[in-house]
Parts: structure tokens; sequence; C-alpha cells
């Protein structure tokens, strides 16, 4: 930025009023509407939220601390807690180590094949949740694809279990999320200067250890960014979980959804909902802090 | 002799490890939906692949689907004034918050933003909670109310990111020129945030269309929603219409993406 609007622009663009430049030309009012909207539909029903989990009994006539206790001394709520983020960690992890490789061609190649690419990397992210996952049904089924091309190799005389397993669950997930990893990755990786990767090379660097010492930390703000956002995507996603993961897995958001819709005990959905919320918002900031500090001692 | 044969090494694995891993990811992405296509047009009654024969029967089944379609104009009309209201209100806050720093404004830009990282199924119940108290029965409206606060974030997210890419010059020599700051809004400003406004709307438009886990919650049990019929009807039996409902959900999608990369640069403002 130069420095004031007067030297810049001269005396003619002086600002409007004394110390307001164009740079914040619009009125912090215009934010009142969706500020008073989000206020009544977002943040009262979140209050709301709260409010109900903390009633002791289904009729809601008295307050305790009861449904947490119900929640955090249960072995079997505790697992599909456990299960639940444990699923975000393995599609995290499987999108990142395939999402780096897709992100890095993206950013070497060139104008047109880049926009085509880019398309590719979008189609899932446009394409309805229902229609992926479905898409995956049919691979997975076992008259689907690796089935048919398993029994015609002759490497398995029996169709597989493929669908209602966790590895088919992470599969699916991982292609649905990975626009979201691939996305950030992007945008980190061609804010780098291309000049660092040559200065590396010209060091004697080869070109593992270029990537490893050099682009991976540089890029380290937009790995965070997609760990994020798969990881939060990866664990809520509601649909997937349920037609790829099938009855036996019950992971949180099918938790909530049985306890409330079902079984219409809207306190205990209440406080499934703020510890699963209470989960999310903690690994969020985990990861925050991890990419500052790693980010941190990157630069030093 | 011996180093220069180990940097070609080194270069090779490199750049082969890259180009095969971001293949399989290439493929990953896009043989899913290649595959349901491929998959709509089978002649056989399952969801076999490769089908064993091709026709369009399941098209024409398709046009006789009362439910699916009732529930896709569903989806639709819901989408269409969620999209509306996230707009207006999206782009209003977006104005006020792009280009200031005050604490006000950051806070208000992580607000707007924080239902994309909220578990949507956790505001579905607690929207519904607020509206039962509130004696206000679930309804198409609460619907709509209920997807414009998850989808208004994407909406401010593009018109913040195209508004403070804008050259503040402009607005400055705009001024200097005589022009009223409503006419410069109107002829500068907006023209300039137009595409990051559109592609915004856009996303926002297919969010709603394809949620659920709002939905779920804020319906009444006489509007069906699109997304949630075919999960229904996929959790009781594999219908291969839904296979053709989906083909023609890809196809409608492509083209609508083709057409917004073409008026607002798509594939740039979500790489953004």
């Amino acid at each position: 930025m130069s420095a004031g609007p007067a030297t810049a622009a001269g005396p003619v663009a002086a600002p409007l009023r004394p110390g307001r430049t164009w740079t914040a030309a619009y009125d912090i009012r215009l934010a009142l509407p969706l500020g008073a909207f989000f206020l009544v539909f977002f943040l009262a029903p979140l209050a709301l939220l709260v409010l109900v989990s903390f009633y002791a009994d289904p009729a809601m006539t008295r307050f305790g601390l009861d449904q947490y206790a119900r929640f955090l001394l249960d072995p079997f709520s505790l697992r599909v807690l456990g299960a639940t983020l444990w699923l975000g960690v393995e599609v995290t992890a499987l999108t990142l180590l395939l999402g780096l490789p897709l992100a890095l061609l993206l950013t070497w190649a060139p104008g047109r094949l880049r926009g085509l690419l880019t398309l590719i990397v979008l189609l899932p992210l446009l394409t309805s949740v229902v229609v992926r996952t479905f898409a995956w049904i049919v691979i997975l089924g076992r008259q689907g694809i690796v089935n048919a091309a398993l029994l015609g190799l002759g490497l398995t005389d029996a169709p597989l279990k493929l669908l209602y397993t966790e590895g088919g669950l992470v599969l699916a997930l991982a292609q649905v999320q990975l626009p979201l990893m691939v996305l950030p990755l992007v945008t980190a990786l061609s804010r780098i200067d291309p000049n660092l990767a040559d200065a590396s090379a010209a060091l004697g660097a080869g070109a593992w250890r270029t990537f490893l010492r050099v682009t991976l930390p540089l890029c380290l703000p937009g790995i965070v960014a997609g760990c994020l956002l798969t990881f939060a995507a990866a664990i809520t996603a509601f649909i997937t979980q349920s037609l790829i993961g099938g009855g036996q897995m019950l992971f949180m958001p099918m938790y909530l959804y049985q306890q409330a819709s079902s079984l219409n005990n809207w306190p205990f959905a209440a406080a499934i909902a703020i510890v699963f919320l209470v989960a999310v918002l903690a690994c969020v900031a985990l990861l925050n802090l991890a990419g500052r500090l790693s980010g941190g001692r990157a630069r030093a | 002799m011996r180093t220069s044969l180990r940097r070609d090494v080194d270069w090779f694995s490199f750049h082969g490890a890259v180009l095969l891993l971001a293949g399989l990811c290439l493929v990953l992405l896009a043989a899913p939906t290649a595959i349901v296509v491929v998959v709509s047009f089978t002649s056989g009654f399952s969801l076999r692949f490769p089908p064993p024969g091709y026709g369009l029967r399941w098209y024409a089944a398709l046009a006789e689907a009362e439910q699916l379609r009732a529930a896709a104009w569903n989806s639709l009309v819901v989408a269409g004034w969620t999209t509306l209201l996230s707009v207006v209100l999206g782009t209003a806050a977006a104005l006020a918050i792009a280009r200031s720093r005050r604490l006000s404004a950051r806070l208000l830009d992580s607000l707007f933003l924080s239902p994309l990282v909220l578990p949507a199924l956790a505001f579905g119940l607690a929207a519904l909670m607020l509206f039962s108290l509130a004696g206000i029965p679930v309804s198409p409206l609460t619907l709509v109310l209920g997807h414009t606060v998850v989808c208004v974030p994407y909406v401010v997210r593009t018109t913040v990111a195209a508004l403070s890419q804008m050259d503040p010059v402009l607005l400055e020599s705009s001024t200097s020129l005589g022009a009223s700051r409503l006419y410069t809004f109107r002829r500068v400003t907006l023209p300039l945030i137009r595409p990051g406004i559109l592609a915004g709307g856009f996303i926002a438009f297919m969010a709603s269309f394809d949620n659920v886990p709002v939905s779920l919650f804020l319906r009444d049990a006489a509007t069906d929603m699109l997304p949630i019929r075919m999960w229904q009807d996929l959790e009781g039996r594999l219908d291969v219409t839904v296979a053709a409902a989906s083909s023609v959900l890809i196809l409608v999608t492509v083209l609508l993406a083709a057409v917004m990369e073409r008026a607002a640069g798509l594939s740039r403002r979500m790489a953004a």
C-alpha cells in the first residue's frame, strides 16, 4: 500500500470525509440485514440447542447434566464419537496423499490443460452428493466393477464384500472430498515463487529434496486449510456415511438423527450435537495451531 | 557421471511418482460420474457394470416417476428463493466487510462463514427447535430460511474475494470525475464484482438444491425434496431409475457449470 490517499491520488480525490478512504468506502451498516438474519436464524437456534441439551429428561421438565453424563459415560456413545473422528483422520490422510500430487500437476500444467483439469477436480463438488455416493454403490456393489474385474481376472472365486465396509467408505468419502483438498493446495502452490525451486536446484538439491525442504513447508497453509475442510466435510457427510457405511457402522450424524427423529429424544440429540460441535471445533483449532506452529518454523 | 545419473533417477522418480498419483486421482475423480451415466442406459434391471445391453427404458420410467418429479420441483423452488435471499443479503454484507479493517468487520466475516465448518445436521436440529418453540410450522418457508444460513457463506466468500481484488484507484477516479457514490457503485463496482456474485450465487443454488441435513429437519411431510427422495429410494432398493435421474442431474450440472465458466470464470473463482 502506498502512503496516504492524499499523496497517492492528489487533492482532487481527497476522501469524502477526513480520515476515511475509498478502501473502506462501504458502510458497515450494509452488514446489518445479514447480521440480523444470522442472529435470529443461526445464533438463536444454536443457543436454544445448548439450552435444550441441559434438560434432564426427554419431556423437558427439569434441568441437569444428565444428557452429557449419559453420553460421556456410555462406552457405546464414546465409540461412535471415536469412530467418527478416526474416519475423518483416515479420509483426510488419503485425500492429502492423492491431492498433493494432483495439485502439483495442476500448477505445472499449461493454461488450457489446467482449465480442463480444474473442471475435472470441480466436477464432484458440483454433482449432487446422492449422485456421487450412488456411483460408489455401482462400483463397490456385489455386481460392481471391482468385483466383476476381480472375478474376470480370476483373483477371487466369489464377489468380495466392499460396500458397507470402512475401506469402501473411506475411498468414497475421499473422492467426494478431494476437491476441498486440491483447491486450497493449488492456491498455496501457485503463490510459491518458482525461482525458489530453481535456486534450490542450482544449489544442488534434487527434486525430492526440493519438494520436501522448499515446496512442502511453503504450502503448509494450503495443507492446513485443505485438511480442515476435508476433515469437517468427511465427519459430517451424513448421506455417504449412511449409504456406503450401511447399517452396521454408526457415526455421529446418524446417531444424532436417530435420536432426534426416530426416538424424539430432543435433549439427548441436542447433547450429541453439542458434543459433536465441540469435537469438530477442537479438531479445527488443533489443526490451526499445528499449522501456525509449523508455519512459523518454516519461515524462521 | 555418477552424480548426474543419481540426479536423473531422482528427477524421474519424483516426477513419475507425482504423475502416477495425480493420474490415479483424476481417474478416481471422474470415473464414478462416468459410470453412473453409462449404467443409466442399461437395458437390464440391475446396476451391473458393464450393462448387458443399452436402451432408454429407465429414462422412460423417469418420465413416469411422479414422486421424483414433484421432489425435483420442490427442490428447484426452494433453491431459487434461497439463492435470491443469499445473493441480496450476502452481497450487501460482503460490501460492508470486504475492505474494512475494523474488528467488527473481521468478526462478522468469521460469523458469516462459520456455517461452512459447523455440522449442518446440528444446525438443522437447532433450527427445528427454534421454529417449533416460536410456533411456526415447518413449511417451504422454513426450508428457505434454513438453507439460506448454510448457503449464504458461499456468496459472501466469492464476493469478498472479488471486492478485495478490485483496484481502489478505479473508485477514486470515478469520484474525482464527479460521479456520485451510488453511480460509482452501479457503473464501476457492480460490473467488476458481478462474476464473484454470480459464482457465489451459483454455488449457493447448487448447495441448496443438494442439501439434505437441513432439509431433513425443516421440511413438512408433504414437501418431498429431491436428494432426500433419492437417498430414501437408494436405501430401500437399488433402482436404475435413480441412475437415470442422476444422469439428468449430471448433465444439467455440467451445462450450468459450463455456462457459469463462461460468465464468471467459475474454476478461477472456486480455486481462489
